[in-house]
This record gives C-alpha cells, sequence and structure tokens, in this order.
C-alpha cells in the first residue's frame, strides 16, 4: 500500500532507553486508523490522491453536506479532520476502506516528516517572534527595554521598508519538522515514537509523511 | 499526561526494582563502557538522599564520602545500565530530600536504622 502519508493525534512525550542505556527523548503519536473517504484519480480530478478521515464524529453532529460525504464513501460515521494525500495508484483503494499503523510496513529507524499546527502565542513583541534584542534595563532607559527599536532611517527614505520585522501573531501555524526517526511501533495500539519534538500542543493532529 | 503515553513508558520500566527510599543505604551496580566492546561493573555504595521524577524519567541521588570528599551520583531509575540495586540497610528519616547530611560529616551524620517488616521481606 503506497500512500503519501497519514493522520494522526499527538499525545505527548517522554523518554525511553535504547539498547545502550541512552535516554532518547520521544513524542508518542497516536496514527490511525483512518478510513479512506473519497478517493480521486487523475481521469476525473486531475491528480491521484485519496481523502482520509480521522478521529470518529457522530453523524448527527455533522453537518448534512458532510453526512452525505460520509454515506456515499459506505461508512456510518463522520470524521473530524479529513485530509488528502498522493498515492501512486488510486486502483488500490476503495472507498470506507480502513487503514492503520500497521498495514503502512513501517520498520524502526526509518525517517519521518511530521506536520503539526504550532501552539498559538497571540500577537507577540520582536523579542520572541524575531529574536531581537532587549534594550538596557538602566543607563537611562525608560518605558523602552523590550520594544523594537527603530524601524527605518529619516528623511530617505520617509518610509518603513517593507518586510520590516515587526511584533505580530506568531504560532497557530502549518509547520513541518523533516527526518525525524521512528523509535517504536506499537500497531495494536496505534502508537508511533518517534524521536524529538512535534509542532502542536498535546491532542493537536499532525500529519506523518513517509519517504 | 495521557494515559497512552503512561503505558508507552511502563513497556520501557524496570519491574523487578527495590523498593528504594530516601535513607537507605545501596549497593548500585552500574555498567561502565570501557573503551570498544569492553564493559565493567562498577559498584557506588552510599545513602540514597533523593527521588524525583515518575515513570521513566525517574532518578535517584547516592551520596558517599570518599577519601574525605562527599560525592554524588544520580542514576536513572530505570536505566538499563543498573545492572542490580542492592539495599545494605534502612534508615528512619523525616525528609523526603536529605540535603542536610551535606552539610554533616562523621557522627552527626548518622541515621537511624529501622528494622521494621518491610525491611525484612
Amino acid at each position: 500500500m503506497k500512500i503519501e502519508g497519514i493522520l494522526g493525534r499527538k499525545l505527548g512525550m517522554t523518554q525511553i532507553f535504547d539498547d545502550e542505556g541512552n535516554r532518547i527523548p520521544v513524542t508518542v503519536l497516536e496514527v490511525g486508523p483512518c478510513a479512506v473517504t473519497q478517493v480521486k484519480n487523475k481521469a476525473k480530478d486531475g491528480y491521484d490522491a485519496v481523502q482520509l478521515g480521522f478521529n470518529p464524529k457522530k453523524l448527527e453532529k455533522c453537518t448534512f453536506p458532510m453526512i452525505g460525504h460520509f454515506l456515499k464513501a459506505g461508512l456510518d460515521t463522520g470524521f473530524y479532520i479529513l485530509k488528502e494525500f498522493k498515492v501512486e495508484d488510486p486502483e488500490q483503494f476503495k472507498p470506507g476502506e480502513i487503514i492503520s499503523l500497521a498495514d503502512l510496513g513501517l520498520s524502526k529507524g526509518v525517517k519521518v516528516d511530521i506536520t503539526g499546527i504550532s501552539k498559538g502565542r497571540g500577537f507577540t513583541g520582536g523579542i520572541k517572534l524575531w529574536n531581537f534584542q532587549r534594550q538596557p534595563m538602566s543607563h537611562g532607559a525608560k518605558k523602552v527595554h523590550r520594544k523594537k527599536g527603530s524601524s527605518g532611517a529619516n528623511t530617505f527614505p520617509g518610509r518603513v521598508i517593507k518586510g520590516k520585522r515587526m511584533p505580530g501573531h506568531y504560532g497557530a501555524e502549518s509547520v513541518t519538522v523533516k527526518n525525524l526517526t521512528i523509535v517504536d511501533i506499537l500497531p495494536d495500539k496505534n502508537l508511533l515514537l518517534v524521536k524529538g519534538g512535534v509542532p502542536g500542543s498535546v491532542n493537536g493532529y499532525v500529519m506523518v509523511y513517509f519517504k | 499526561m495521557m494515559p497512552q503515553v503512561r503505558e508507552v513508558e511502563k513497556l520501557y520500566m524496570k519491574t523487578d526494582l527495590p523498593k528504594i527510599a530516601p535513607g537507605d543505604t545501596v549497593k548500585v551496580h552500574y555498567k561502565l563502557k570501557e573503551g570498544e566492546e569492553k564493559e565493567r561493573i562498577q559498584v557506588f555504595e552510599g545513602v540514597v538522599i533523593r527521588r524525583r521524577g515518575s515513570g521513566t524519567s525517574a532518578t535517584f541521588t547516592v551520596r558517599k564520602v570518599s577519601f574525605g570528599v562527599g560525592v554524588e551520583r544520580t542514576f536513572p531509575l530505570h536505566s538499563p545500565r543498573i545492572e542490580k540495586i542492592e539495599i545494605v540497610k534502612r534508615a528512619k528519616v523525616r525528609r523526603a530530600r536529605l540535603y542536610y547530611l551535606r552539610e554533616r560529616a562523621g557522627k552527626s551524620a548518622r541515621l537511624k536504622e529501622r528494622f521494621d517488616q518491610k525491611v525484612m521481606e
């Protein structure tokens, strides 16, 4: 079964030991089971992909258009999140089919890319957002300790240059971490352990992309 | 913490550990790697002065006085490098963290030994 990736959920971080007794930081992910909600092919849609659903949702909680979409795939449940993944051969997939971690043929030591929505930090100053320096806490500095400083020159050019780094909204955006090593796979519990951190909060959705 | 993460941790935790508590005098048999392919077991004997953390990240600190110098080592409780932990004796202590032993030496650093049922098991 060749598919670009699968949907999952971040459960949190912990540390485990390898054979030599080194401590490894790992993120525990719940990956799948996902249902195929739609198969797209080149002839009809212009590209080959499958749409996967993750985290079941009661049909009565879905909107009417979504209920129609799920029933068309032959499913008796809805999903909280849907995402398309490229496939080489869409013939292999049928709507309503369940894909779980065991079907993917993953092994320990394989590298994956993981995409998630990073934690939202709201409106953030220049120090946290752009790593600006802070200004002196003393030596006459008054009310400017964490301000951004100058935003440009004077009469020439007489304006702030486009792209000037300013305070603003930070986080809650799609972030991909590449080449995370799979440390362990527990197919019966649908759990995947990867080395290192993964963007997003606990319970946040993630996409695991295979190489 | 999510229950699934606790379950994962359980897979990597030791189940045959003795119940060590602050005040216990223990011998920690620790595997050391010396160069390539060479392993040696070192025994570190001293008083447990602290236990911290839970799950796989739990650690404990052992203090001993070696040639007049206080030495403290912190071991990960579930580390595969720990061959075994032997309890030599147990002591009655009234604190969870025995940092006060650092300021003491000789007679005043003694702890009152405990001989209750738990020790005998």
